[in-house]
């Protein structure tokens, strides 16, 4: 940009750069002292950030090992940690795996087949979408109560169940992969099905394999979502060994039990793999925010 | 080709199988006393075939899982709920009225009247019972006793058991010495689970130490809503606007039942002073969390996001990556870390807090406070969003509008408010919109921090101070006595409704942003 730099130019950038560094020490400050109190011995130790004795016991409880206290007792693992991450990648993976495919699909109709009621479906996708799931928890209970008393698989405190309420939620993600449909000439396909192809082929082996990238795409927004979804697993999921991450952490720090350094230990594990694919994907992810959010 | 081959032959067995399937389920929804349940999978699955057997509704095929999901996960619940909102469906009233009149019924108590004595005797290393008519210390010969006597096939003590009784002479048993008494002690609870069946099929619960009695229905249907108590002859009608029956002096019997209480849930919220008081604090306070929210995060966002634009400042992809994070990091997780570290005794933050100033406030404690926690925490979790929106609204802005400013020897403040500002508000404005409708249900932010503590003192229903809608429905519905579903649903349907409006004025306002464009 051609702007005149005036003389406070300096003094601005100055400024600028010591606003930026304040306020980023406000932003990380947390996330440091969550590892710095990972490594720190006791559960209710304070100390300084860069810690003085380094201890592994909270990590050591975090992934199931039990260790030797000072005194020699043997102290156990407060809870499955590695248990309920495993559940939760279960859970997110299959869940993101379905919603993928019924989306994908659900998404090719909308961009390319006619049929009666398309707009309205659609819009009215888009609205029911913005009615949050914590709304309805109390039908919900219900309804998966009544399940499970037919197909017991499919009730309450199973994951299956859990995948399913979790699939009910794909609208937004058929409006994104539809958006990107929308930008693949139709063309393309036409002189597939000109070869003879059927609709089927043509979305099979024409149009699907120029979509991965929106697919992984929504595959990671999804999985994220199931992850850190909270309010739905909490009342579906009870029982200890069935928890996710996000209901299990909770534990960790009720008034009177108040773990935390083995909260410290088992966030680090669980929320580090998430930040790393989460920022890893950054870049797709906010165009896919901004696609799938407002316009369609 | 044979692949097709394989799918047309495998087509009609699948078909069959999976219909077959559906059909039993449907019938043992139907078998159990709900055919409107039965109806509405018989609909589905029947749809289901259609869409995917008839060529007419191809289209659909592709259609089917995600919006078959949608309706049973999302649409459904939606209008479940505004219904629940007007039933008393709670813990004390779970059960329909068919379900809880025949629970009732099946209730039975030990009746008065000629009780059996028994003795436990040990066969091989199980147990068998040994019944005879009247009390063991009756002046009876054992001979005539032993006739008249029953006994259980041998058994293993523990849970609920249905025995049959058999004749003592008949069984084959030579009943050798009893256990003494402290064995029957010992296994008391396990006997009080037996239920015997006599050969002419009356049936006798454990009545004491000595003597199991004949099981006399605590309840017999006079007619139709109308239970009299076996034992004290107190006849109890059906309420069907309270959900319970009752008798004339207004005792009502456990568990109630299922009924529609037309507006009732909604005139507690207006008219019961007690239940107001709370909510309409409640519902203030998520007004003002919600918006003070989304000002603080558009405040810090939209700064960052002007300040990161400014091209003479270097490292800006470094500070834009860090400036991320606090998105990148699972909620559940940050929102934990925040709880411990504003714990007042032991927390990070009242440690720096405590050395420069020699404060300790009470974060958690002290509604204020509380308040004031929770919007920090709020806004450090939500203004990267709006940083990112911004920053791609701004860089569409045409640079020559700067260079014109910069002519007319413009102040950066000036630029922000005169060009910046007024350009991005308009595509904004939904987007914050939806940002407020998201913070107004941040369930998540609420259960995980506070769990809208401290609370009200003597409020009927357990309400916190930091509690917004949707958590304070939560803990109705989930937490802490009563469980009352019907009252979570009817502040649930509340919600729904501002929601909506919320999201209508949304929808108007984007389609006018498009137009524009």
């Amino acid at each position: 940009m051609a702007i005149v730099t005036g003389k406070s130019q300096r003094w601005r950038l100055l400024g600028a750069h010591l606003f930026l560094i304040a306020l980023i020490c406000v932003t990380v400050f947390p996330l440091l002292a969550i590892v710095s109190i990972s490594l720190r011995p006791g559960n209710f130790a304070t100390g300084s950030l860069i810690p003085e004795t380094i201890s592994f016991e909270h990590w050591k409880l975090a992934l199931g090992i039990p260790y030797e206290a000072a005194d020699g007792s043997l102290v156990q693992p407060p809870f499955p940690v590695l248990r309920w991450l495993w559940n939760s990648v279960k859970i997110a993976g299959i869940s993101a795996f379905l919603i993928v495919a019924i989306s994908t699909t659900a998404a090719y109709a909308f961009a390319r087949l006619k049929f009666r009621f398309k707009t309205q479906i659609l819009n009215s996708m888009l609205l029911l979408q913005m009615f949050p799931a914590v709304l309805a928890l109390v039908a919900i209970y219900a309804i998966f109560e009544a399940i499970g008393s037919y197909v017991p698989w499919l009730g309450i405190e199973t994951h299956a169940g859990l995948i399913v309420a979790y699939l009910g939620g794909c609208a937004m993600h058929v409006w994104t992969i539809r958006g990107y449909f929308d930008t693949i000439p139709v063309e393309i396909e036409e002189c597939a099905k000109v070869d003879g192809a059927t609709h089927w082929q043509a979305f099979r082996y024409v149009l699907l394999p120029m979509a991965v990238p929106i697919l992984m795409v929504v595959f990671v927004l999804a999985f994220i979502g199931a992850v850190i979804e909270y309010p739905v697993a909490s009342i579906l999921l009870r029982q200890e060994h069935n928890l996710t991450l996000a209901v299990g952490s909770k534990y960790f720090l009720y008034e009177q039990r108040y773990l935390w350094g083995d909260f410290a230990a088992a966030a680090v594990l669980s929320g580090l793999p998430i930040t790393l694919v989460f920022l890893f994907a950054q870049k797709w992810i906010v165009s896919g925010l901004t696609a799938g959010g407002v316009k369609g | 080709m044979g692949r097709t081959d394989w799918g047309r032959l495998l087509k009609w067995p699948f078909t069959t199988v999976t219909a077959l399937a559906c059909l039993w389920l449907v019938f043992r929804i139907y078998a159990s006393g709900q055919p409107l349940w039965a109806l509405a999978a018989l609909g589905l699955f029947g749809l289901g075939f259609f869409v995917y057997l008839s060529n007419v509704a191809f289209a659909y095929r592709y259609l089917f899982p995600g919006l078959a999901g949608m309706l049973v996960f999302v649409a459904f619940p939606l209008l479940y709920t505004v219904q629940i909102g007007f039933t008393n469906y709670s813990s004390s009233n779970l059960l329909s009225y068919e379900r809880a009149t025949a629970y009732l019924l099946e209730q039975t108590t030990p009746g008065e009247g000629h009780g059996w004595g028994f003795a436990l005797h040990p066969d091989g290393q199980r147990l068998r019972l040994v019944l005879a008519p009247g009390q063991a210390d009756d002046d009876e010969q054992p001979e005539t006793r032993a006739e008249r006597s029953l006994v259980t096939p041998p058994l293993a003590l523990g849970g609920a058991q249905e025995i049959k009784l058999e004749p003592l002479a008949a069984s084959g048993f030579k009943p050798g010495e009893p256990l003494p008494l402290g064995a029957v002690l010992k296994n008391r609870q396990a006997l009080a689970a037996l239920k015997l069946v006599l050969p002419d099929g009356a049936a006798l619960s454990y009545a004491g130490v000595r003597e199991f009695a004949p099981l006399v229905p605590t309840f017999t249907r006079e007619a139709e809503g109308v239970l009299k108590q076996t034992a004290t002859g107190v006849v109890f009608r059906a309420n069907r606007d309270t959900g319970f029956y009752e008798d004339g002096a207004g005792e009502r019997l456990q568990p109630g039942f299922k009924v529609g209480i037309g507006l009732g849930n909604y005139l507690r919220m207006v008219e019961d002073p007690e239940f107001r008081g709370p909510f309409i604090r409640i519902f203030v306070w998520t007004v003002v969390f919600a918006a003070l929210t989304v000002l603080f995060t558009l405040a810090v966002g939209t700064t960052l996001a002007v300040v990161l634009n400014w091209e003479a400042l270097r490292f800006r992809t470094v500070y834009r990556t860090l400036l991320f994070l606090p998105y990148a990091v699972p909620g559940f997780i940050s929102i934990l870390v925040f709880k411990g570290l504003f714990n007042q005794n032991f927390g990070e933050i009242n440690l720096i807090l405590n050395t420069l100033f020699g404060i300790k406030p009470a974060w958690f404690a002290d509604p204020f406070l509380a308040k004031v926690m929770i919007l920090l925490v709020n806004t450090w979790l939500g203004y990267p969003y709006i940083m990112v929106l911004c920053t791609g609204l701004i860089k569409a802005i045409p640079a020559d509008l700067y260079e014109a400013s910069a002519i007319a020897g413009a102040k950066p403040l000036t630029n922000f408010w005169k060009i910046t500002a007024p350009l991005i508000v308009k595509p904004l404005t939904p987007l914050l919109i939806a940002s407020f409708a998201f913070n107004f249900n941040n369930f998540v932010l609420i259960a995980l921090l506070t769990n809208g503590r401290p609370d009200f003192l003597n409020t009927k229903v357990p309400a916190g101070t930091t509690d917004i809608l949707v958590s304070y429905t939560y803990r109705i519905a989930f937490q802490d006595s009563g469980q009352n579903f019907g009252l979570a649903a009817a502040i649930s349907t509340i919600i729904f409704f501002l929601v909506a409006m919320l999201s209508m004025a949304n929808l108007k306002l984007a389609k006018v942003n498009d137009e524009r464009k």
